[in-house]
């Protein structure tokens, strides 16, 4: 555990038997007037690798923006690992919940991917060769540890996705919350991306259109529609509901028929 | 602009200059110019040893003087401008090739052809030797406010996401069939100008919140810093140093 | 100061700016110190009003200044102009970031293309960064305070503002010229030159400025600085029926960015109103030596006629009034008044015209702006995934 963990702990209550995320009655309005949010239940169990599908305009980004308090909830609670979404407990949501955002660009924000990797960690406190560990152990595990001194914008577009999900591992956080992680990837990059989230040990929350790609990695899927959660089921079940499918403009790629995948273990 | 550890007029290389602590020479430049600027214009000898000093800079730093020139052209405008001095400026006539021109007009454009030139070498020559990452360390090694750095060190970071940007649209303009001809076309440039802004100030909006989520609450981490022995910094005061001594002897003389 | 070059995109270089040598070191220093007490008043005020969110969005602002000063706005027959941006920064982010956001552009400017001289950094700043920018923003807050709150009139006001700006710039150049410039040129001349010259450059700046801040009103009024939303009740939507939803303690949001901005209009209208009639006033301290030396050199047929020559104005001077210094001045100040009542002018006869518009900046439909909302994102769409055209990787 690091510094920030430790300090924490000892004032809120933490079990190791609580859900990674538990969302209820989540409500939002941006401040423009706009709701987006309409009373949002969702809970996800530690280890659970969970696809939030859902057509555009439905939430599931501001859904994703409430889980680390980057929103305020209007109404409603998010609790991370039993410890309440609030202002007291920012810093260890933030680390707790790390959110991988769909462009890389905004994500990579530093002058070199070493910095920007190590940018979590050091903004919580550490320091030295604990922080060059950090780092380096966060990018082995996307295969870009040779990458390190190079400055973001001459990676490819693959290759930044991966940094992105390093810079968040590198905080080791409770639950990775990955927004359209296959967007703009070649099928190779998206290949190796695949690869990567199956290897990690972590609860995983993924945001995405690609529902291939949500049947191959997520065992559950849930769909957020008209800001609520409309379906939660098996991921092959929900597919193969075409009824529901098409009530929430969501639609399979041509060809693909979700009964007929073997989905590779985890 | 390139992003990261290399920008246009920067020239890959080790050369005692490239490897002299950012700090040190933004510091020695500065000094530098400081000193050409304060040197009197009727010491021109003083300009030629100033000169002099920055071509012995750019051997050391092994940097071609055909690229040095050519980065000269940036004065142009301002080349123009004290071309016009000797005619406009009142005082005692004098006659060159034929022409009557003014001797304080003279004078003036010397001056400010004289500093103007050293100056954009000095600066070229600091450019060219320097990687962007490292001005940025040096920047906020002298002091200057941290939120500056960052600031600069963002606009640096996504200088090139902007532009490409900006590329991007005015290559969807042009597969449109429009072409920009003149001041009718300039609603639809300004539209697209506008988008570029909101696009720009949405991926900050966005920036920062990957940076909240990663626990950024308003200070910036330091990981790296510049550092200088005190060797450099005394080979790095060679240059402002000499130019002192310079400028010295040009008021006295 | 901006001088209009032909340029493309491929060898598009920032404008030009002031060099070493050209202002004589002690006011470049001072100039420096301007700059610097600028900047740092800047910094805590952008901190207030955007708090931890001042570094990426003044550095994504200040990328988007140094894009857009590459921007091509062809003129005629091959010349073209470019927005120097000084204007539109303070209008669309505020006095504070827009002072930060040129700055650093500046900054980076001199020490990466040698563009403007290191040590007249301090010069180009207050020049470019500090003037126009206060000047811009003064007028812009003046003038839409007392207009319609419609679109058609921020629009306006922005014309007006980058129109008054960029000659203010010059004015101030002018200034610091005039005391620290390294050859005596007849003061007059300058000033006469350098406003002739910049008003023009100023239209071209006004009209780009306001049709880029049109351009933003149309999509995300919200943006604009100064021009907030209005919140609605939340709702619960629980077997497809809409409910209220218990309502959630929130933070207030901090009211003193709206009122600390009120300070600002007052202080650039102050200072432009002195920066006229200050410059103008010695500006006009020789006039006659001036006019002769120029005429014995054969210049004054080639010196730039403007439209208002035949006017009470022409040539900065009150013609009744018979000290000339005062007469400068006094057209200075003549002549920001009357830009400032000429533009309010403008604005009744919009708002008149437009008595039975909505009212508000983000209900004026305009058909004029379809286009530019069919470029934009509706809002939640963009709040959502839908990025991959706005990005367009591919």
């Amino acid at each position: 555990m690091d510094p920030v963990t430790s300090s924490t702990e000892s004032t809120e209550p933490f079990t190791d038997d609580a859900p990674s995320l538990e969302v209820s009655g989540l409500a939002y309005a941006y401040p423009d007037g706009h709701q987006a949010l309409f009373g949002v239940n969702l809970t996800v169990c530690r280890g659970e690798r969970v696809a939030l599908l859902g057509p555009n305009g439905a939430g599931k980004t501001t859904l994703v923006l409430h889980l680390n308090g980057i929103l305020d909830a209007g109404s409603g609670t998010v609790r991370v690992a039993g410890l309440p979404v609030a202002k007291r407990n920012l810093a260890e949501i933030r680390r707790r919940v790390g959110i991988v955002f769909q462009d890389p660009d905004d994500q990579l924000f530093m002058p070199t991917v070493r910095e920007d990797v190590a940018f979590g960690p050091a903004t919580a406190g550490l320091r030295g060769p604990e922080l060059e560990e950090r780092v380096l152990g966060a990018l082995k595990q996307v295969g870009m540890e040779e990458y390190a001194a190079r400055p973001p914008h001459h990676l490819s577009f693959g290759q930044r996705r991966r940094v992105a999900v390093a810079t968040v591992l590198a905080m080791e956080p409770e639950i990775l919350v990955l927004d359209e992680p296959s967007s703009n990837l070649d099928p190779a990059s998206r290949r190796e991306l695949a690869d990567i989230l199956r290897s990690l040990d972590v609860t995983v929350l993924m945001v995405t259109h690609d529902l291939p790609y949500a049947l191959e990695l997520c065992p559950r899927a849930v769909i957020l529609s008209e800001g609520v959660i409309a379906a939660d089921d098996r991921t092959q079940d929900l597919l193969c509901d075409e009824k529901l499918m098409r009530s929430h403009r969501l639609e399979l790629p041509f060809g693909f028929d979700p009964r007929s995948v073997s989905i590779p273990s985890a | 602009m390139g992003a990261g550890h290399a920008h246009k007029l920067y020239r890959h290389g080790h050369s005692p200059v490239h490897d002299l602590p950012p700090h040190c020479k933004l510091a020695a430049v500065f000094c530098f110019v400081l000193v050409v600027v304060s040197t009197p214009r009727e010491a021109m000898w003083a300009f030629g040893l100033y000169a002099a000093l920055l071509a012995a800079v750019a051997a050391v730093a092994r940097v071609p003087a055909g690229f040095l020139l050519k980065r000269l052209v940036v004065e142009v405008p301002f080349v123009a401008f004290a071309l016009l001095m000797p005619f406009v400026v009142p005082g005692e006539q004098t006659s060159v090739l034929g022409v009557s021109v003014s001797v304080p007009g003279l004078w003036g454009a010397w001056n400010v052809l004289a500093k103007a030139t050293l100056g954009v070498a000095a600066s070229v020559l600091l450019a060219s030797t320097t990687e962007l990452r490292a001005v940025l360390l040096g920047l906020q090694r002298l002091k200057l406010p941290p939120l500056l750095v960052q600031i600069a060190s963002f606009m640096i970071r996504y200088g090139d996401v902007v532009t490409d940007e900006m590329r991007r649209m005015s290559i969807a303009r042009r597969s449109r069939g429009f072409e920009a001809r003149g001041v009718r076309q300039w609603r639809v440039l300004a539209a697209s100008a506008g988008a570029l802004f909101i696009r720009s100030y949405e991926r900050g909006e966005r920036v920062h919140l990957a940076m909240v989520s990663r626990g950024y609450t308003g200070a910036m981490p330091v990981i790296d810093e510049a550092t200088a022995t005190r060797t450099q910094w005394a080979y790095a005061a060679a240059l402002p140093a000499l130019a002192l001594a310079v400028c010295l002897l040009g008021w006295t003389l | 100061m901006g001088v209009e070059t032909v340029r493309t995109p491929q060898e598009a270089e920032p404008p030009m700016h002031v060099p070493d040598g050209f202002i004589d070191a002690p006011v470049s220093v001072a100039a420096g110190v301007v700059a610097a007490g600028a900047v740092a008043v800047s910094l805590r005020g952008a901190r207030r009003e955007l708090d931890e969110r001042t570094a990426p969005l003044a550095g994504l602002v200040a990328a988007f200044i140094f894009a857009v000063q590459m921007l091509n706005f062809p003129v005629a027959a091959g010349t073209s102009g470019h927005l120097m941006g000084g204007a539109l920064a303070a209008i669309l982010v505020g006095p504070y970031t827009g002072v930060l956001c040129v700055a650093v552009v500046l900054l980076m400017q001199g020490i990466f293309f040698a563009d403007g001289g290191l040590t007249a950094l301090g010069v180009n700043v207050t020049v470019m960064g500090v003037v126009t920018v206060l000047v811009a923003y003064g007028l812009f807050r003046l003038l839409t305070g007392v207009l319609p709150s419609t679109r058609r009139s921020a629009t306006v006001s922005a014309f007006v503002a980058a129109l008054v700006s960029v000659p203010a710039a010059a004015a101030a150049f002018t200034l610091l010229y005039w005391i620290g410039g390294t050859t005596d040129i007849p003061i007059g001349k300058v000033f006469t030159a350098m406003v002739g010259v910049h008003t023009l450059i100023g239209i071209g700046e006004a009209v780009i400025t306001a049709l880029t801040v049109g351009a933003v009103l149309a999509v995300r009024p919200d943006l604009v600085h100064g021009v907030s939303g209005i919140a609605a009740p939340l709702k619960l939507r629980i077997d497809g029926e809409l409910v209220d939803a218990p309502a959630a303690t929130r933070d207030p949001e901090p009211a003193g960015a709206a009122r600390s901005t009120r300070g600002f209009w007052i202080t650039g209208l102050v200072s432009a109103f002195l920066l006229a009639g200050v410059v103008s006033f010695y500006a006009s301290a020789d006039p006659d030596g001036l006019e002769r030396v120029a005429a014995d050199q054969g210049i004054d047929e080639k010196a730039e006629e403007h439209g208002a020559a035949d006017s009470p104005l022409a040539d900065y001077g009150v013609g009744d009034i018979a000290n000339a210094r005062l007469s400068g001045g006094l057209a200075g100040v003549i002549g920001v008044s009357a830009t400032v009542v000429v533009g309010t002018g403008v604005f009744w006869v919009v708002r008149r015209r437009h008595e039975d518009d909505h009212g508000t900046v983000s209900h004026d439909h305009d058909h004029d702006h379809d286009r530019d909302r069919d470029s934009g994102n509706d809002r939640d769409r963009d709040r959502d995934n839908d990025r991959d055209s706005d990005h367009g990787h591919v």
